[in-house]
């Protein structure tokens, strides 16, 4: 289990039925270099960065998956998730203040900025802020387990998961249209899908 | 041009089937009142839409989003498909807060049932008399005999693809569709019923086994919460719209309703709607609100006027309450054997025991289940929100994604009048208030989910899996213009007739008295053509304000 598909790679079939054209035009944009920041400021970025880092980190990738850069997009374009708790303020504003609650944080515990401090001195903070233990001060109103939960986490997993180079690690079929698939049932796979690591 | 600017005018609507295609469409004067304009293109309203013209009313419907054609626009791709959700703010409270978004409604021609999982079940018989058969909630104002010909009717509109047999619940004919071929993680619920003796079967999917017309077979791609690219999907942009606009109905796209107009005798008089920035009237003799549980009370709540200060329809009170929705809490588990549930639609076996069986029960209602087939991103937000993992333990976790298979109740809630759809102060782009969503679970529904979880965690433990983990989540929302006997608790009659205003309608998942344990579309679909019928019914006897 949990062996890998090594050597697998979901944009080898760029050019099979798998594909579509409007699917290669998305995912072309998806994987180009990521667009100017839009939405945060660059202490802000920097921050997105360091905190994705710690939440995804891709030691094992020369090229990283740039999940700040598409967190910006995914902020600027404003699409959102379509509701909000009425315990949280709209997305955006929650993004601005649970960032500056987590810099404040780690200033806080270590006098440091957490884009500076040590990856588990980094790992410590997220962890509280997870469990709501922090300084509730520069939270406000907002909840901190929640906004780690519903807006922090959630949206920075569904985005790395959004990208081929993940779909490829975990074995995903990636795009399917037209061709679709024929084998359906346990251990069963079509030729154009991953093949797992041996044990 | 985006697919924010409208496509269907000018005597034209895009085809479905053609890529940039296009087909003739009626144009009606807004000056001139139709004899419906329908609120909403989506299960309930396209379907009457479509019953309605082919009774030969004049009809025009509009819906707030695009109309797609799925060949050029629909990707396989989960975070450019969210295009699909109605993602317009709103709010959600209570003491277990619904997740709204993609979870539970879309926007555009067709309505939820472009990104809907095809399901489509039947409610068991004695649900429709739940008070008085069953014990619990309430009764609906129909009967199961009164909806069975427009069940059978919506099965085969959808060419519904099932069993010879369907295990559950009264004799009846085969599917007109052959059932699909069971993918692994089916199998794997089909193994562990098994081993439990209980009865499963594969899910009766509004998507063709075969081809029909223009639709070809199901290529079990998998996508299909994202959109059918290939149309083998029988949405209602795919099934109704197109004999809506055969039939001489006109669909307006990019067009949201902002207000429903009262005249002087108190009866509605046509809608005010904003297309392309500019606000607009169309003038009806009746108008029928389909625009979703949510967006259904809302409208009627924001149209509020003097004769009608606490909104439209709602002398009762009961405009926007009794709220419900289906718990869906899942069941996963790690397998030996290679399931690959990103393959075929994500529902392919169904077992509703819990429905049909009164017995071993500590709770009222049913529910039915399913195996699932999510893709990465929606699974990797499962697994992150649900048990709170990131870091390395997070990629670990999903590495195991294809040995991964689970199963998730529809679960059925207690209609309550407490959970509910309000205004908010705050108002959206349009100026109008926005929803805020209340909702609560009740002793019963924890009982009831709690019994749900047990029972798959030992059926899927049976199939062989390891290493169980739970996650929480809902579904449809339905109830908030409850139908019924009585105008003192109901908003409208068995005909989807308002009580209070006699050429106000409504046709959606919001009419239903109680959730049922099943997925609702086939039920919204066959209301939909019984309201479609006796509207004609009505009209031929002198009891509308328009005749055919
Ligand atoms: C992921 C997912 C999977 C699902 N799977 C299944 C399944 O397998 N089986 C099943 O039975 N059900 C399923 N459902 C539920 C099903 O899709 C819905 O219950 C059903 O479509 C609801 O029908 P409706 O007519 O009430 O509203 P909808 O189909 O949502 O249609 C409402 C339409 O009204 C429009 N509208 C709203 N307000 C306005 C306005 N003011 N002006 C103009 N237009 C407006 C909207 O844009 C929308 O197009 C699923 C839902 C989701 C989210
Ligand atoms: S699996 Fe079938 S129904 Fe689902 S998107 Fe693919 S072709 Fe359409």
């Amino acid at each position: 289990m949990a062996r890998g598909y090594p050597g697998y790679d979901v944009l080898a079939k760029w050019r099979t039925p798998s594909f579509d054209e409007k699917t290669r035009e998305v995912v072309r944009r998806r994987i180009a270099q990521p667009p100017p920041r839009r939405f945060f400021t660059g202490p802000e970025q920097q921050l997105v960065e360091a905190i994705v880092a710690r939440l995804i980190p891709q030691p094992d990738r020369a090229e990283p998956i740039p999940l700040a850069a598409m967190l910006d997009a995914f902020m600027a374009d404003g699409r959102g998730q379509g509701y909000r708790n009425e315990a949280m303020p709209p997305l955006e504003q929650a993004w601005r203040l649970g960032l500056a609650a987590i810099e404040a944080e780690a200033r806080t515990r270590f006098g440091r900025s957490f884009a500076e401090a040590a990856p588990e001195d980094q790992d410590a903070v997220l962890r509280a802020v997870q469990s709501g233990e922090v300084d509730r001060a520069a939270w406000r109103s907002m909840d901190p387990a929640s906004f780690f939960r519903e807006a922090l986490l959630k949206i920075t997993a569904g985005l790395y998961y959004a990208h081929p180079a993940a779909w490829s690690e975990i074995g995903f079929g990636g795009p399917a249209s037209p061709r679709g698939y024929v084998r359906l049932g346990l251990d069963e796979s079509d030729p154009w899908e991953a093949r797992e690591a041996a044990p | 041009m985006t697919p924010e600017t409208p496509r269907a005018g000018d005597g034209r609507a895009p085809d479905v089937f053609t890529p940039g295609g296009f087909v003739p469409m009626t144009g009606f004067p807004e000056r001139e009142p139709v004899d419906f304009a329908i609120v909403g293109a989506g299960a309930g309203g396209a379907t009457l839409a479509a019953k309605l013209a082919e009774a030969g009313f004049s009809v025009v419907v509009f819906d707030a989003g695009p109309f797609w054609r799925p060949l050029d626009e629909f990707a396989s791709d989960e975070l450019e498909q969210q295009k699909l959700y109605w993602t317009d703010p709103r709010i959600t409270g209570g003491d277990d807060p619904i997740a709204l978004g993609g979870n539970n409604s879309g926007r555009g021609v067709g309505g939820s049932t472009i990104h809907f999982s095809m399901i489509s079940l039947r409610f068991r018989p004695e649900w429709f008399k739940a008070r008085s058969r069953l014990g619990y909630a309430v009764d609906w104002p129909i009967s199961y005999e009164e909806i069975r010909p427009y069940y059978a009717e919506a099965e085969q509109a959808l060419k519904v693809a099932g069993p010879v047999r369907y295990p559950w619940g009264p004799l009846r004919g085969p599917y007109p569709y052959r059932p699909h071929e069971v993918n692994a993680p089916g199998l794997v619920l089909g193994r562990g019923a098994e081993k439990l003796g209980v009865k499963w079967c594969a899910t009766p999917l509004a998507t063709v086994s075969a081809p029909r017309g223009k639709s070809p077979p199901c290529v079990y791609r998998g996508f299909c919460n994202f959109g059918c690219s290939t149309n083998a999907k029988q949405s209602a942009l795919v099934v109704w719209i197109p004999r809506a606009l055969k039939a001489g109905a006109e669909v307006r796209d990019m067009a949201m309703v902002t207000r429903i107009e009262i005249d002087r005798d108190g009866l509605a008089s046509g809608v005010h709607y904003v297309r392309e920035g500019e606000s607009r009237f169309q003038r009806a003799r009746n108008v029928v609100v389909a625009g979703y549980a949510i967006e259904t009370p809302r409208l009627l709540l924001n149209s509020a006027c003097p004769q009608f200060p606490d909104g439209l329809a709602n002398a009762s009170g009961l405009v926007g309450t009794h709220l419900m929705t289906h718990a869906s809490p899942g069941v996963w588990a790690t397998f030996e054997e290679e399931i690959r549930w990103y393959k075929g639609p994500p529902n392919m076996a169904v077992c509703e025991h819990w429905n049909y069986a009164d017995e071993g029960k500590d709770f009222a209602g049913g529910y039915a289940f399913m195996s699932q087939g999510p893709l990465p991103m929606a699974w990797a937000q499962t697994v992150a929100t649900s048990r709170g993992l990131w870091g390395p333990a997070l990629r670990q976790q999903m590495l195991r994604y294809n040995h991964t298979a689970g199963f998730a109740p529809v679960a059925e809630t207690e209609p309550r009048p407490q959970n509910r759809v309000e205004l908010a102060e705050e108002t959206d782009a349009y100026g109008l208030k926005i929803p805020k969503v209340v909702f609560g679970y009740s002793g019963n529904d924890r009982a009831l989910q709690r019994h749900s979880l047990r029972f798959m965690s030992e059926m899927l433990e049976a199939a062989g899996g390891r290493d169980l983990w739970t996650s929480t989540d809902t579904s449809h929302l339905l109830g908030t213009c409850r139908m019924g006997d009585d105008p003192r608790t109901s908003v409208v009659n068995a005909d989807g007739r308002t009580w209070d205003i006699a050429n106000l309608w409504i046709c959606d998942g919001s009419l239903f008295p109680t959730s049922g344990g099943v997925n609702p579309s086939l039920t919204i679909q066959a209301l939909a053509c019984r309201i479609g019928e006796r509207i004609k019914t009505l009209a031929r006897r002198g009891e509308l304000a328009c005749a055919p």
